[in-house]
């Protein structure tokens, strides 16, 4: 048995932080925390990524899934009209054990951050396998065109089916037989 | 080749995928289904670029952006449909949809 190096203490570390995150995701009670647990496990599965050699696709993570699609779980969380049977017996958003394990787990992830960008070894190990954004995207618009353009359908069939399902009802005053 | 063995990755991602699944069938809110959902397509995303970063080739990224499109169009569809079950059904438990014919 060797003893690990430097960059695997840090993807171990993160691999538990992220398992830790997605637990406390499912077991929560309140929506609203349960998608901040989200928001953290992402973010550690982004530092997983940089840590396997993809910075592309850790910068993906945190824009598209934690930036963009986490923004329309809570767009959707706000117009559930909330208050009404959950967060009844949810504590306080003013109360400091709320915030408190997101933003510790965030503050260790933020902690390995540095120390992988300020360490000059890990740098040195992580700098010879990695795949960059340029390999990907010669291969994505080469072989894979077809999957892109398919996957273009399905971004247009996901958005002709928000807006159809999210039209409230009574919005065309006839023949609104009611939807699905 | 990458310094972190292949199969720990593989077991980041069983576990990951482990936890949404239990989280889609314990679950009745229909919004946490759906959270876990995410929960199970990030744990195929880490399969993905741990196999690609293992081999050294960048199909496992490819792979990684097409399962982000597919996340993308299943959560604005997934949120619309709630969305209706909200004004509908006043409530987002999964058993008020089995009243549904069809």
């Amino acid at each position: 048995m060797n003893v690990l190096s430097p960059l695997q203490w840090m993807f171990y570390l993160a691999a538990l932080l992220a398992i830790v995150a997605s637990l406390k995701v499912i077991t929560g009670k309140n929506s609203v925390h349960s998608l901040l647990y989200l928001v953290v496990s992402l973010l550690a599965v982004a530092v997983c990524f940089y840590l396997m050699g993809a910075p592309f696709a850790a910068g993906l993570e945190v824009i598209v899934y934690a930036g963009a699609i986490l923004v329309l779980f809570v767009f959707a969380i706000m117009m559930f009209g909330l208050g009404k049977d959950e967060t009844l017996n949810a504590p306080k958003i003013t109360s400091f054990r709320v915030w408190i394990g997101p933003s510790v787990i965030a503050a260790l992830l933020l902690a390995q951050l540095v120390y992988v960008i300020d360490s000059p070894d890990i740098q040195d190990k992580l700098t010879s396998n990695v795949i960059n954004a340029k390999q990907v995207g010669a291969l994505l618009y080469g072989p894979y065109l077809l999957a892109v353009e398919i996957a273009s359908f399905l971004l247009l069939a996901g958005l002709i089916a928000g807006y159809h399902f999210a039209k409230p009802t009574g919005y065309h005053d006839n023949n609104n037989s009611g939807g699905w | 080749m990458s310094v972190i063995p292949l199969e720990h990755i593989l077991i980041l991602a069983s576990i990951l995928f482990v936890i949404g699944f239990v989280g889609v069938i314990v679950r009745k809110n229909t919004l946490y289904i759906l959270m876990s959902l995410e929960v199970m397509l990030n744990a195929v995303g880490v399969a993905f670029i741990g196999a690609g970063s293992v081999w050294q080739q960048a199909d496992g990224q490819v792979m990684f952006i097409l399962i982000l499109t597919l996340a993308a169009a299943e959560v604005a569809v997934g949120l619309a449909l709630l969305l209706q079950m909200q004004t509908r059904f006043k409530s987002l438990d999964i058993d008020l949809l089995s009243k549904l014919k069809g």
